[in-house]
């Protein structure tokens, strides 16, 4: 099973007869583990990375971390508070720290006011928020174990003993 | 000039048949490699950093002959705690320009005129070559394909005479993959004694070894003291440029090579010994991924070749697939110049590592799954077509 994720993580769209060729199975039984794996919702879904920095300006839009301090809730800590945030589809990410803040947000918005917009009025008008910390993302370098930039190919030579 | 310019020696050693066919594969455009005979990943990254900060802390000068001595300190401790073998780093390991020269060193130190050195074939090139250079007669001992293209310990004894005086052996194998267990060892092992042998054993693939753990010669019985044990970076930690090799024996033969070193190479490239020293420290968990990963690409083309008609016998190590491709009615070196021009697929012919290779090709799968991929669909067209 693990093999299978750290093969799909890496490109999904390998296919489980492909896979079953690495792994020296049959194609039946690598689906049957995708299958259990996607039903028990180990497999959340299958997308696609965009370098959007190779995108236009006004299609890759701007991404903010939001430091968050929050007032715990009696009998509900911090999951409800941040369920609150998450569900706001301008979250692309929500975790919760150790340190000196609470929540850390990744919101994303068309430009700068979108953002600003919705810390200023969803985000730090809610019940319990303490107060934000808003930090811009100038430019994205890597992402998930993926750099972004065009990584030039390892020049060896085309033959070799 | 009227006197012969060029050495007899050098003059007679056998050209490279294959020298044509690999300047075709680096005039040709959009080629799938499957030639090449180095890991596809570059160096792990805090590798390079340690080379990086080498520079930066002023680490330009020579190192002593022997290599860094905390290098040694560090291969001997990781020999011990690997494999509870105990070589002394101050006499008994060489660091070397890559196992190529920790080679060359051991037949220069140990060959006499005329001294046979027993290789196996098919195997890597240089290996007959150079103890020819020294003044020795390789004697090549033709593995077969029946035996998954192991050597046996008959065959051995049966080549040997009086002037015999070592056994290479590489394992696990380029070109072919074939390795040995320790069972399988233990009959070669026998046999070294019994003719009185030294064994220079070359294990740079010993960390791409699939199906068993592999046994380093030097700790079979009795076989320390009569062993080169010749290793290096280059495979491991996908480090072929940085060039570091070393070797591990008896202290009376390291001391011959190292004194064949200091005249020649003097020593090894101190940036790329402080590499190798982080190497060793952190490198395990780069190895283990890598080595993962090539075990799936080796299930896959394996599992390609056979089902398009190529049969080929599970490699145990290394990252080549050596399929067999008499098939087809073609020469080696007929099938690789075709595959190439028809499908712009590389693979070296058989022949390259000796006449034993004929009927065979290698195809390297250290290349991406996408690469493989297409280049055995591309396999499969031709052979559909042929």
């Amino acid at each position: 099973m693990r093999e299978i994720l750290e093969i799909l993580e890496n490109n999904a769209r390998t296919t489980p007869e492909d896979i079953a060729k690495m792994l020296h199975r049959t194609p039946a039984s690598v689906k049957s583990d995708i299958k259990k794996l996607e039903r028990d919702g180990i497999i959340l879904k299958y997308k696609t990375i965009i370098n959007k920095e190779l995108l236009r300006e006004e299609e890759s839009g701007v991404r903010a971390l939001i430091e968050v301090k929050v007032v715990p809730q009696k009998n509900l800590g911090f999951d409800h508070i941040a369920e609150r945030i998450y569900q706001f589809p301008e979250v692309t990410s929500c975790y919760l720290m150790s340190g000196t803040y609470d929540l850390l947000i990744i919101v994303e918005g068309k430009n700068l006011n979108t953002v600003s917009n919705f810390v200023a009025q969803k985000l730090s008008s809610m019940e319990n928020i303490r107060g934000t910390s808003t930090h811009f993302i100038l430019k994205k370098y890597k992402e998930d174990r993926d750099i972004l930039k065009q990584v030039q190919k390892n020049k060896r030579p085309a033959i070799s003993l | 000039m009227k006197k012969q310019t060029i050495s007899k020696i050098v003059e007679d050693l056998p050209p490279s048949g294959i020298r044509v066919f690999f300047d075709l594969v680096i005039g040709m455009k959009d080629v799938i490699s499957l030639g090449v005979g180095e890991p596809d990943f570059v160096t792990p990254w805090n590798i390079r950093e340690a080379a990086i900060y080498a520079i930066e802390q002023g680490y330009t000068s020579y190192t002593s002959n022997k290599g860094l001595l905390e290098l040694r300190q560090d291969i001997s401790k990781y020999l011990k705690h690997r494999y509870d073998l105990d070589y002394d780093p101050e006499r008994e390991i060489l660091i070397t320009v890559g196992v190529s020269e920790a080679y060359d060193l051991a037949m220069r130190a140990l060959i006499n005129r005329d001294d046979k050195i027993l290789v196996p074939e098919p195997s890597y090139v240089a290996y007959g070559p150079i103890a020819s250079l020294c003044g020795g007669t390789p004697v090549y001992i033709k593995s077969q394909a029946s035996k998954g293209f192991k050597i046996t310990a008959d065959e051995i004894g049966r080549l040997c005479d009086a002037k015999t005086k070592g056994l290479v052996l590489n394992y696990p194998n380029n070109p072919t993959g074939a390795s040995y267990s320790k069972a399988e060892l233990m009959k070669i092992a026998s046999v070294v004694e019994k003719r009185d042998l030294i064994m220079i054993s070359d294990e740079i693939y010993c960390d791409l070894t699939y199906d068993f753990d592999h046994t380093p010669f030097p700790t079979l019985p009795r076989m320390k003291e009569r062993t080169v044990y010749l290793n290096g970076f280059s495979k491991s930690y996908a480090m072929t440029g940085w060039r570091i090799g070393y070797a591990a024996g008896p202290e009376k033969i390291i001391q011959a090579m190292t004194k064949v070193h200091q005249y020649t190479m003097l020593c090894a490239s101190i940036v790329a010994q402080a590499a190798a020293q982080e190497a060793l420290k952190n490198g395990d968990r780069a190895v283990q991924e890598m080595k993962r990963e090539y075990k799936r690409r080796r299930e896959f083309v394996i599992t390609r070749l056979n089902e398009i008609g190529l049969s080929c016998h599970k490699p145990e190590g290394a990252f080549y697939a050596f399929p067999s491709i008499k098939g087809t009615g073609l020469s080696s070196m007929d099938f690789a110049q075709r595959l190439l021009k028809k499908e712009k697929v590389a693979a070296v012919p058989g022949t390259a590592f000796g006449s034993t290779g004929e009927g065979y090709l290698r195809m390297s799968y250290a290349n991406s799954f996408d690469n493989l991929k297409e280049a055995m669909n591309r396999i499969e067209r031709f052979l559909r077509k042929l």
